[in-house]
């Protein structure tokens, strides 16, 4: 019987920063040693608690349903709590999501540009009339509510924001999240909007118009959502409307 | 966030819709899990699902100024502008090509053009106007894809530090499309307007001639893995960006297409440098008696491949 194989010394390279502090961001080094099964997020817990406190992350479930871990590994967006150590090299990079406000090391506010973007394309239903909340809500095919759901599995990790080389270059732009939200409403039968109503929010090249179907963020998204068929089929009605 | 969007609308938050029941907040994560399986193990059930139809409020009139039409237009007009050079491309590398089967083959396609059959005689002006055509979709094509460059040195810095870091393939490919575009700017330029102003330069020794004693090679080696690379990874995202040929699974759709693309630009770059090596060894062999026009049957390397011509006249 063979002895068991000598864990790894694994160096997690972390960009640390303090906004506010006039503090230079400077690249610094833990070294801790690897255990089976480890995630970035169980790593980053061990140098909190061993080795520096003052580590600055975010997590809530530790299981890919928050969205709170998101940051660049190896220079790709992904969430920590998903990612495994033994998938990586010896000497792994962290780095805090680009394009969200920095709050510390690889702590971002992801949730105040999401507000934005939400305020933004209006991502909530819109009726014509306030409805009886006292009367039963008119039923949903199976087929569409799970097909709704599939596009409401979107965590806001923020992952396709970082991916995406368009919007790294125009900030304007809506991103994958927000588009694939107005596919989401799209699809809802208890939001009265028409197509011509969406137009007015991704109707130009800060919008639908403006991907440039890279699909970093198709790529990078932990959800596996279908942004790449997504993306592509908003276009396609957008276009139509382009020519009423 | 307001419950009035200002558009005569009554917002609601976006409840759950009538799903199955879920129980709790773990039925919501086995939900949500045994969804995203769902979809990763049947990818058709990722392909966008049309609601059905439903009044779409007709009659809230918005608040807000029209949006414009013309990013949409503009959008289109760039794919189908690109659609149509990249077609173009095909049947251009397919005809300059024919002087690999003769010089007569060639012969004939070029004076096809010039509409003799149509005219009585062989009108040059008539390949002025297709070139003047395809200039004119070219141009248009470079002013409507110039809307995606980098409008800055922030975003041109930006975009390559975020290309270098991403490591991400249709990310590289972009920045190919851009640099090749932006070199397509000079060198397809150069040589539309040699064909728009001598239309009637085209055949086996005019055009050889034009390549090696004209100088002309080189520009023409660097427009056809230009033109070739940029035109594949063109209808690459062309595709991708309307989403056609996805088939049932899109990513296999897209790993297809990939393939594609690449099997493009080899067999077109294979072609256009058998083709350009052609001209090439036809222009040194034909150097002494450069501008000497061709004329089927009244030439030594009638009816020979290119390749054999030049070395025929080259023994000569």
């Amino acid at each position: 019987m063979s002895a068991p194989a000598k864990p790894r010394c694994l160096t997690l390279r972390i960009l640390r920063s303090a906004p506010g502090t006039h503090v230079e961001p400077e690249w610094q080094d833990f070294a801790i040693e690897e255990g089976e099964g480890m995630t970035l997020f169980i790593a980053l817990n061990e140098i909190r608690q061993n080795l520096d406190p003052s580590l600055q992350f975010d997590f809530v479930c530790r299981a890919g349903i928050c969205g709170s871990c998101g940051m660049l590994i190896d220079g790709r967006p992904g969430l920590a709590c998903r990612t495994l150590t033994k998938d990586l090299g010896a000497t792994i990079t962290l780095a805090p999501l680009p394009v969200f406000e920095l709050i510390g090391d690889l702590s971002v506010n992801t949730g105040k540009w999401m507000r934005g973007t939400a305020e933004r394309l209006e991502t909530w239903i819109h009726r014509q009339q306030q409805p009886e909340l006292t009367a039963l809500e008119a039923p949903m095919e199976p087929e569409l509510a799970e097909a709704i759901y599939e596009l409401d599995r979107c965590i806001e990790c923020g992952c396709c924001v970082a991916g995406c080389g368009t919007l790294r270059m125009r900030e304007d732009f809506v991103g994958a999240v927000g588009l694939n939200k107005i596919t989401r409403f799209r699809l809802d039968p208890r939001d009265e909007r028409s197509d011509e109503d969406f137009y007015e929010l991704i109707g130009d090249d800060n919008g639908v118009f403006g991907c440039m179907s890279l699909l970093g963020c198709h790529d990078v998204c932990p959800k596996g959502l279908p942004l790449q068929t997504q993306i592509a089929f908003l276009r396609r009605k957008m276009a139509v409307v382009g020519f009423k | 966030m307001s419950a009035e969007s200002g558009r005569g609308w009554v917002a609601l938050p976006a409840s759950p819709v009538c799903a199955p029941y879920r129980g709790d907040c773990c039925g919501l994560l086995i939900m949500n899990r045994s969804l995203e399986h769902q979809a990763l193990a049947e990818p058709a059930a990722l392909a966008p699902v049309e609601a059905p139809t439903r009044a779409r409020g007709t009659t809230a009139a918005p608040a807000r100024a029209r949006k414009s039409r013309w990013p949409a237009r503009l959008d289109m007009l760039q794919s189908a502008s690109g659609l149509f050079l990249a077609l173009f491309l095909v049947a251009h590398m397919f005809f300059v090509s024919s002087i690999l089967i003769s010089h007569d083959t060639f012969y004939t396609v070029a004076r096809f053009f010039e509409a003799g059959r149509l005219f009585g005689t062989p009108q040059p002006w008539v390949v002025s106007c297709v070139v003047g055509a395809v200039l004119a979709v070219f141009v248009l094509h470079a002013w409507l894809a110039m809307r995606k460059f980098p409008a800055s040195f922030r975003q041109y810095k930006v975009f390559a530090a975020h290309k270098a870091q991403l490591r991400h393939g249709d990310t590289g490919l972009w920045w190919i499309q851009l640099w090749t575009g932006f070199a397509l700017f000079f060198l397809g330029s150069v040589h539309l307007y040699g064909m728009l102003t001598h239309p009637a330069a085209i055949g086996p020794y005019e055009s050889a001639d034009r390549i090696w004693t004209g100088s002309l090679w080189p520009l023409y080696l660097l427009l056809l893995f230009m033109v070739e690379v940029h035109g594949s990874i063109g209808l690459y995202r062309l595709a991708l960006k309307w989403g056609w040929l996805e088939g049932r699974d899109p990513a296999a759709g897209r790993r297809r297409l990939r393939i594609v693309k690449t099997g493009f630009s080899l067999f077109f770059l294979g072609l256009g440098l058998v083709t350009l090596l052609a001209y090439v060894q036809l222009g040194i062999a034909h150097a002494d008696r450069a501008g000497e026009p061709y004329v089927p049957g009244a030439t030594p390397g009638e009816g020979a491949s290119g390749v054999q011509a030049a070395l025929n006249l080259r023994e000569r």
